[in-house]
């Protein structure tokens, strides 16, 4: 029947005729096996290592060789950077920095690597279920997440400390509750856009059911854009601890945090502007590896699925 | 029509809401697919193809009409009770890449439909999975733990192929399944198509704008005019004689290799625009692209009735052989 077809080309074997492709196929091949980690560059070694740093002494922050951050000593106010046993100095009652710093991280780890995470889970879902379902739902979910963004988002995890007192889940809570928007906004739209795909439609001429298709078909492909609004999102819980810390509605004193450090150095700034600026610049390393490890990440796996 | 029909569309009407009232894609279609057979649908884009052929697999829901598969009204059975006929009815898609989720292994794509049906055990979908896979010139050593966007646009289409053929169906509904793709590549997808039908004793309903490839891979032909059916009949039969004024024009404009030899004097060729669909002319719906369009074209809405025993034709004043 497919005569005309034949002549047109000489029925070439299932694959042969591809052989240039193959080859082709071959190349591309080696090049996306080539590893990820010499493709990432020197700054994200960088970044990543700052991090690891950071973390593994706020884990570690008990047993490590250092002062107890609460211990004050009026011998030693205001001592400067590489003083001796102080190798980030001292602050007004002469505490240890290094040590203020390192216990500090822990409060704003603690953050950075859960609240996130609690807005993706719940965006995830609902932006999901109102980029497939539509109509009603997404109405439903489009009321909730801009009443959130209505409300400036500071303010409002001040209300809430205020009413539920400030210890750590709460402040947890009440980040991830405003971090919610930004994660449904990326997962409603990247849901809309894939749902249009034919691979969608194939799975429901298949039989898969709606839950099937949500997490079978969608889910893997409007994670990703989500995860790196994670790492976005961990920059700004470190930020919104910092500016609470700094008006003074973050954790009662003497808890050390970098907000509060800063803070609490903004005072004697003029004399001795070390006790503000040691806490800014950890805090300010640590974004910066953040957002630097987001755009590798970023670039990684945008190659491939722009590509489509 | 035929007795001996695995798919017969009775009446089928699609119609979407819009802001400016109701719009059919499609109106009033009526055919038969016979077992083994291969029906092409061919027409200009937007007249309604692929909504009939997504109308057949029930997505969406047809808004009239029946769709009986095997005996089984589509259109009244409960969504539950659609998933095991489902197994036996699946689609090929016009665009292979996009008919591929980007972050699955093929293995995983190919096997979805097993694992949907709730068919075997894991290593028994894997062999499966290698079967349909050679079948269709796919490679599944190399192929199996890649993803889509590491194949070309025709490989691609050969793992939607393996993917619709793993629970060995009854029905394939291909939608423009080549015209996404290259010419030489377009050839090797119809001769596989051709090979796994006799393989697996497939029905095709094949659509497609191009009148060329359709003419090598059916035994009917449907040709369809906004949302409506204009003719059908045997393959043969419509690119020789065709009845419908559309028809000939359709035919008269496929480019001919050498023009000097193509023995077709006078060339009925397609004037004028697609009218909107939103509102279609009353009457016959060719009659404003029609040469021999009169008053009654105007006033009548043409039936589709039988010029011949297997061949029938909407319109007041078919062209005769």
């Amino acid at each position: 029947m497919a005569r005309f077809v034949q002549n047109l080309l000489r029925r070439p074997g299932p694959s042969g005729s591809e052989s240039e492709r193959a080859a082709q196929d071959a190349r591309e091949t080696t090049r996306s096996h080539q590893p990820w980690w010499t493709r990432v560059g020197l700054p994200f070694w960088l970044s990543l290592g700052w991090l690891v740093l950071i973390g593994l002494s706020a884990i570690l922050a008990d047993i490590l060789p250092i002062d107890d951050p609460l211990s004050t000593n009026l011998d030693t106010l205001f001592m400067t950077p590489l003083s001796e046993g102080h190798l980030l100095g001292t602050d007004a009652v002469g505490r240890d920095m290094l040590s203020r710093a390192i216990h500090g991280a822990r409060i704003s780890l603690q953050l950075a690597f859960t609240a996130p995470f609690l807005s993706l889970l719940v965006g995830l879902v609902l932006g999901l279920s109102a980029g497939y379902f539509r109509g009603r739902v997404d109405t439903a979910v489009s009321i909730f997440t801009d009443s959130i963004l209505a409300f400036p988002n500071i303010v409002g995890v001040m209300v809430i400390l205020f009413f539920f007192g400030a210890s750590l889940p709460v402040m947890i809570l009440a980040l991830a509750f405003f971090g919610i928007p930004a994660e449904v906004r990326v997962a409603r739209a990247n849901t809309i856009l894939f749902s249009g795909r034919e691979f969608v439609m194939a799975a429901r001429a298949l039989g898969a059911s709606n839950l099937r298709i949500m997490v079978r078909e969608l889910l893997p492909n409007v994670i990703v854009p989500m995860l790196s609004l994670v790492l976005f999102g961990m920059s700004i819980v470190i930020i919104i601890e910092g500016s609470l810390a700094f008006l003074g509605v973050g954790f009662p004193p003497p808890t050390p945090s970098w907000g509060k450090m800063i803070a609490d150095g903004f005072e004697d700034i003029s004399r001795a502007p070390h006790v503000t600026l040691v806490p800014a610049a950890v805090m300010f390393l640590t974004i910066l590896s953040l957002n630097m490890i987001g755009d590798s990440l970023r670039a990684l796996t945008d190659v491939k699925a722009s590509s489509l | 029509m035929a007795d001996d029909s695995i798919l017969s569309v009775k009446n089928v009407s699609v119609e979407y809401l819009t802001e400016s009232g109701r719009f059919a894609a499609i109106q009033n279609m009526n055919f038969d697919l016979g077992e083994g057979e291969t029906l092409g649908l061919v027409g200009e884009s937007g007249c309604g193809k692929s909504t009939t052929g997504r109308a057949i697999l029930q997505l969406p829901r047809p808004t009239s009409g029946q769709v009986v598969f095997d005996s089984v009204d589509l259109t009244r059975i409960p969504q539950r009770d659609m998933r095991p006929i489902r197994r036996r009815l699946q689609i090929i898609f016009q665009d292979p890449v996009s008919s591929l989720n980007p972050r699955r292994k093929v293995k995983d794509i190919v096997a979805e439909p097993l694992v949907i049906a709730g068919v075997g055990t894991r290593s028994d979908r894997d062999a499966k999975v290698r079967e349909v896979l050679s079948a269709v010139g796919v490679d599944p050593d190399i192929s199996m733990d890649r993803r889509p966007h590491q194949f070309s646009g025709g490989q691609c289409q050969r793992i939607c192929i393996a993917r619709a053929l793993i629970l060995e169906p009854t029905l394939i509904v291909c939608d423009e399944p080549v015209s996404a793709l290259d010419v030489s590549v377009q050839a090797q997808i119809l001769n596989l198509l051709e090979d796994m039908k006799a393989r697996y004793g497939l029905t095709l309903l094949f659509i497609s704008h191009d009148l060329a490839v359709v003419k090598n891979i059916s035994d009917r032909v449907a040709v369809m005019y906004l949302g409506k059916l204009c003719e059908i009949a045997d393959s043969g039969r419509i690119y020789d004689s065709p009845a419908h004024p559309y028809t000939a024009g359709l035919i008269a404009s496929i480019p001919v290799f050498d023009a000097g030899s193509s023995g077709r004097g006078e060339r009925a060729v397609l004037a004028g625009e697609i009218p909107s669909p939103l509102s279609p002319p009353s009457g016959c719906r060719f009659r404003t692209r029609c040469r021999f369009a009169q008053q009654k074209c105007r006033e009548e809405e043409p039936p589709l009735r039988q010029i011949d025993e297997r061949h029938h034709v909407a319109c007041h004043f078919p062209l005769l052989a």
